[in-house]
């Protein structure tokens, strides 16, 4: 057997530029979060609409979004898009795959979190006064986002892990910055061992977030 | 003058070659995630807390690390110790334990679904250990673990494009070297989705059937 | 006082209510018996316009409940209605559950809306549950938490849907001695139930229901001891 010799002092000058990547990695994912989480609010409301129309159109975006790859629609955005004249840059190209994504994948669990509250609440509600909005407000809505949370957390940590797709179309994502250092420097192993590490720290310390935020703000059990 | 040439008829074994391998390779991770992982849910559901937190440390790790740096780290770790893998089977040793990592929980969760008072009357018929795992504990547990189990296969058919990474000629990998030689993007890119689709949609819907019979 | 004159309804095809007329005067607890599908829920859906009528007419101390100028959120406070499935929120506190009405439809401080909240789950027996959640409560506990959330809109009428029908037998007394504390408060109260005994201590009035009309009416002697109609006996002798 070869004997490996590590040199990390590489990747240890190089730390700063895998921060910046790490940042891009968050940010996008962040981004891609926030506004598929809008998206979503409408794909689902278009799909539990009367309208057939909106409905079908909403559950051709969901469903594109759940049973085809992260990585085709990233080369969609990429080179599909790019055939039509709209050249989009790496971070576009993999911020729209994951918006597509995390839109389509949310609205169902917007959906199913909805109709888990039983209408029997919203009767309660308005049986004591409330106006539709006040039962929203104050019943059906807080109760529907316990329910949520725990698989946004969820689809937020598949973001980040996806965004890592950008090293196949030149992003300066932490994947993608790792891949520029390994090449240029030939550290391949140190690079990526320290990049699964940092993957790794950043994916427990948004589920270490979380937690501590659904801790204070959910108190109580759901029936 | 062209520099690139349109896509053909010549193309089609091309192309069929990368379904072929898209699905031998999803075939191969999920066969194997799923032994792996029912053994090692098992192992979860029946054993004590340090075997459970270790083995939970370990798949962590397996489901918090990119699969794209996983599949790179594997080939060129044993690249590096000398040992040269074939894209193939490198793939399929990573994406089998990344499917093993889900398939735990999902086993888990199955063996956890078996009531407790089942297994107790076996044991009280004379049954032993073994005896009611393999004739009470597997068949209840693994009943209502059907939809849960296609949801993990449809993801592993989906990730295996990723395989593409370590140079696995699967299907979106000889979609881009057609793509970079035609420059027909759309229409390839088309094509692939809808092979993917086709096949990830009706047994979505099949699992979805299959949970809405099980809840009523 | 409420009225209730000629109301119909229906579900689709399904007539449940065939022509209910009623009145309720202050004061009054009537109790309302009869089979399952006789429309007897269906008619305090109506009272609280949870469900629109389709013919006929609610008033409430002259309010007319189904006018389309009525505003049903106005009206909704003076009717505090408990269900069956007593509907406790699961993500607020037993206190917060009975403050927040007071609160957001009142628009009461805080202060206030959890000191009358307060009261009425002391006058209930949970004056030392208001920091728990209800979902670690029992049925009987929950469904006296729901009575008190209505109670403290202070509304001049209660109506109460079979409250005791989901409970478990050993529970039912606690709920009913709640009852039989708004009774002698002097609350106004339409009871659906299938409490035949209880109905004849509380009632002033008892009505019975068949098949969406009302089969017989009277006091409590009057249709559960001596009652004139054949299908009146029939119910009482499966039920008793």
């Amino acid at each position: 057997m070869d004997s490996y010799n590590f040199h990390w002092n590489v990747v240890w000058d190089a730390f700063p530029q895998l921060l910046s990547g790490a940042f891009t990695t968050l940010h996008v994912s962040v981004l891609s979060m926030l506004v598929g989480i809008v998206a979503a609010v409408f794909l689902a409301l278009g799909k539990m609409s009367n309208s057939k129309i909106l409905s079908f159109l909403s559950s051709v975006w969901i469903e594109l979004s759940r049973n085809t790859p992260a990585l085709f629609l990233i080369y969609m955005a990429y080179f599909g898009l790019g055939a039509y004249g709209i050249h989009l840059s790496p971070y576009l190209s993999v911020f729209a795959a994951l918006v597509f994504v995390n839109g389509g994948y949310l609205a169902e669990t917007f959906r199913g979190g909805f109709q888990s509250i039983p209408p029997t609440q919203y009767n309660a509600a308005r049986s004591l006064g409330m106006n539709r909005i006040q039962a929203y407000r104050h019943i059906i809505l807080p109760q529907m986002f316990r329910r949520i949370y725990h698989p946004m957390t969820n689809q937020f940590i598949w973001s980040i892990l996806m965004s890592s797709l950008g090293i196949l179309v030149g992003m300066n994502d932490l994947s993608g910055e790792t891949q520029r250092l390994q090449s240029s420097s030939f550290r391949t192993l140190e690079f990526f061992i320290v990049a699964a590490a940092m993957y790794y720290v950043i994916a427990k310390l948004v589920l270490f977030a979380a937690h501590l935020v659904s801790k204070r703000v959910f108190k109580g059990e759901l029936s | 003058m062209n520099l690139f040439t349109p896509i053909s008829w010549n193309d089609a074994g091309f192309i069929l070659t990368g379904v072929l391998n898209t699905v031998y390779i999803s075939v191969v991770a999920i066969f194997f995630g799923t032994i792996l992982g029912l053994i090692l849910g098992f192992a979860r559901a029946e054993c004590n807390k340090i075997v459970n937190m270790c083995l939970g440390g370990v798949l962590d790790i397996l489901k918090s690390v990119p699969l794209i740096i996983q599949l790179i780290l594997f080939s060129t770790f044993i690249g590096a110790m000398g040992y040269p893998l074939d894209p193939f089977v490198a793939g399929s040793i990573i994406l089998s334990l990344y499917t093993m990592a889900f398939m735990v929980e999902v086993f888990r969760s199955g063996f956890d679904n078996v009531p407790h008072a089942t297994k107790k009357a076996a044991r009280s018929l004379g049954m032993s250990y073994w005896q009611t795992v393999r004739h009470i504990s597997i068949p209840i547990g693994m009943r209502s673990v059907l939809p849960s189990w296609i949801g993990v296969g449809l993801s592993v058919i989906k990730d295996s494009a990723l395989v593409s990474v370590i140079g696995y000629m699967e299907l979106l990998r000889t979609a881009e070297q057609l793509i970079s030689r035609s420059q027909q993007a759309v229409m390839i890119l088309v094509g692939v989705g809808l092979f993917y689709f086709l096949i990830s949609y009706p047994l979505s819907l099949y699992g979805k059937y299959i949970e809405r019979k099980m809840t009523r | 006082m409420i009225e209730i004159k000629g109301v119909h309804k229906s579900f689709g095809d399904l007539e449940v209510l065939k022509g209910i007329d009623l009145d309720v005067k202050k004061g009054e607890v009537v109790s309302i018996i009869g089979a399952s599908g006789s429309g007897k829920s269906t008619l305090l859906y109506c009272i609280n316009a949870i469900e629109a009528i389709n013919g006929g007419q609610i008033l409430v101390d002259g309010v007319d409940v189904h006018d389309k100028n009525t505003d049903k959120n106005q009206l909704r406070q003076n009717l505090g209605m408990v269900f069956q499935q007593w509907n406790s929120f699961p993500h607020l506190t037993v206190l917060e559950n009975a403050a927040l009405a007071p609160q957001v439809v009142k628009g009461f401080s805080k202060e206030k809306a959890e000191e009358i909240a307060t009261k009425e789950l002391t006058h209930v027996g949970l004056g030392d549950k208001l920091h728990e959640y209800p979902t670690k409560m029992s049925g009987g506990q929950q469904q006296r938490l729901a009575i008190a959330r209505a109670l403290a809109m202070d509304p001049p009428y209660m109506l109460f849907d079979e409250v005791t029908s989901a409970l478990d037998p050993e529970l039912v007394g606690e709920v009913l001695d709640t009852l039989r504390l708004l009774r002698d408060d002097g609350m106004t109260m339409i009871c659906v139930t299938h409490e035949i005994a209880f109905a004849k201590e509380v009632s002033d009035k008892v009505a019975f229901f068949h098949k969406g009309l009302i089969e017989e009416m009277g006091t409590p002697q009057q249709v559960l001891e001596n009652p004139q109609k054949e299908r009146t006996k029939q119910f009482l002798s499966k039920v008793l």
